[in-house]
């Protein structure tokens, strides 16, 4: 990237603060309808301590339910592609969970797990899984069919084959899914924080736009939301940056 | 060294790719298998390699079916693996059949040098252009030592310059390993610079019609060779009376 398409975003986003704030004093619309700018970083300014603990409290569930997602993906990937019987048997499930409504099944998980934080973070962990497998499946199917024949030719089993072969080939594919997921664990931790509510860890991001909202504080409700949105950017932005770093030695042909 | 009996292949959605092919390989030997696109060549090589098998007729070895590693395969494409370095894709035939670096090392490098690639052992695929992936590819199947090496068309995606300077390569290779040269191709005017022996195929389903026998040639003052001029014209007729 040059530094001016670095630029431009964040020029973009200036302008987009400054329309915003324009529009807000000229309408003269109340803070607790639609606060500007301005009212939402003031409001996060009284506390900052606060909303950044919560947010610190949900990354935390994001990150374990990140790795959780990562690793039982890739082990059932692995499973499916190493044994038809274990094909057969994951392939539904992994579809079950995928369109199980996490709002529709997150109480009744509060209940079973018990433990607050691990039941945030297997809700999480079912919304982010996905991705991650399905893309990992697929990698893992898409070694060239010329390479399969010389491991065959050389008498390689199936795992030297997985290891040396299908793993590799799949990582660009991993990658590419774990960037979905980590949006998608962030999106699963902060809705099952509001499933949970105050009966749950009562410290995540979730929580403190609920309270904001019950005390009308809204700008201290955008501030939160707008913790929310800068946390899943740089989420993404770390993500592309593990990218690029793995796959510098694959060369500029493998998908992104 | 191979003699293949009446082999015929006949894939599942119907399509006949070989009928009746008899043939017989001798050890040490170039033959170029000839023939125009989905004539069955690669089929047949498939057979000869033991990654398929036939529907009919046997491949019979006179010296027992060959080992792993006793037979290189080099494909259409370089098929490396791309993460890897050029010293990792050479060595990887010999990882997969259990032998270490301590052990493989030396031929790694011997077989890099073999194909003019010495100084790239560090490189990745994509640092390297075209023919120095297939020159990889090629040091890859002949790390291995292998009595029979079986080409799919090796040099087909090149330009004309790197294609005759492989070319040129290969058969001095072959001259001072004394292995098997099994090289399926769609070009006679490669046929002819390369092989003792060519094998002319029918389109598909894919039979023998004819077996020209040639002479060594001596690298690249060959391709100016009457004689040369002479088999290329005589396998231009055959193919016309095939078609
Ligand atoms: N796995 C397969 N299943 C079904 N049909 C196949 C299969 N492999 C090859 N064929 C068919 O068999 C015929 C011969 O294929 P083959 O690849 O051996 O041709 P070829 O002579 O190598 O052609 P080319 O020069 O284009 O590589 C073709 O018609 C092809 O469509
Ligand atoms: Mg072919």
């Amino acid at each position: 990237m040059t530094a001016q398409t670095r630029l431009a975003p964040v020029l973009f986003f200036v302008l987009m603060l400054l329309v915003w704030e324009g529009l807000v004093r000229l309408t003269n619309v109340p803070a607790y309808l639609v606060p500007g700018p301005w009212a939402i970083g003031q409001a996060f300014l009284q506390a900052p301590s606060v909303l950044l603990g919560s947010l610190a409290s949900t990354l935390l569930v994001t990150f374990v339910a990140l790795i959780v997602s990562a690793l039982v993906g890739v082990a059932l990937a692995v499973a499916m592609v190493a044994s038809k019987w274990a094909r057969a048997a994951i392939q539904p499930w992994a579809v079950v969970l995928q369109v199980t409504p996490i709002v529709a099944i997150a109480p009744l998980i509060i209940v079973w797990v018990g433990d607050p934080f691990a039941a945030l973070v297997v809700c999480a962990v079912i919304v982010a899984f996905f991705p991650i497998f399905s893309n990992t499946a697929i990698g893992l199917g898409a070694a060239p069919a010329d390479l399969l024949d010389l491991f065959r030719l050389n008498g390689a089993g199936t795992w030297d084959t997985i290891r040396l072969l299908r793993l590799p080939a799949a990582l660009p594919y991993f990658l590419a899914g774990l960037r979905v997921s980590g949006g998608l664990s962030l999106v699963g931790a902060v809705v099952a924080e509001f499933v949970a509510g105050s009966g749950g860890v009562a410290s995540g991001l979730a929580y403190r736009i609920l309270e904001a909202g019950y005390r009308l504080q809204i700008p201290r409700m955008f501030a939160a939301l707008v913790l929310l949105s800068l946390a899943g950017l740089a989420i993404n932005a770390a993500l592309a940056g593990l990218a690029r770093l793995l796959l510098a030695r694959y060369g500029d042909t493998t998908p992104r | 060294m191979l003699t293949l009996n009446h082999v015929a292949r006949r894939f599942a959605n119907g399509v006949e790719a070989l009928h009746d092919v008899s043939l017989s390989l001798d050890a040490g030997d170039f033959v170029a298998l000839l023939g125009p696109s989905g004539c069955g060549k690669s089929t047949l090589l498939r057979l000869i390699a033991g990654l398929d098998a036939p529907d009919g007729g046997q491949l019979v070895w006179r010296d027992g079916v060959p080992a792993p590693g006793a037979l290189g395969f080099v494909f259409q494409d370089a098929t490396l693996l791309p993460w890897a370095t050029a010293a990792e894709n050479v060595f990887l035939p010999l990882r997969l059949r259990g032998i270490g670096w301590a052990d493989a090392g030396a031929k790694v490098t011997a077989a890099l040098a073999q194909v003019g690639l010495g100084g790239f052992a560090d490189a990745r695929p994509h640092q390297l252009s075209g023919g120095m992936r297939m020159r990889v590819s090629i040091a890859r199947a002949l790390v291995s030592r292998p009595r029979v090496l079986l080409m799919d068309e090796p040099f087909a995606a090149l330009d004309e310059f790197t294609r005759h300077k492989l070319q040129e390569d290969l058969l001095a290779l072959w001259r001072e390993l004394g292995c098997t040269i099994i090289f399926v191709t769609h070009s006679l005017y490669e046929a002819a610079f390369l092989a003792r022996r060519i094998v002319l195929m029918s389109p598909r389903p894919g039979r023998i019609v004819q077996d020209i026998a040639s002479e060594v040639r001596s690298g690249a003052a060959a391709r100016l060779d009457p004689a040369y001029a002479a088999l290329v014209a005589q396998i231009t007729g055959h193919l016309r009376a095939v078609a």
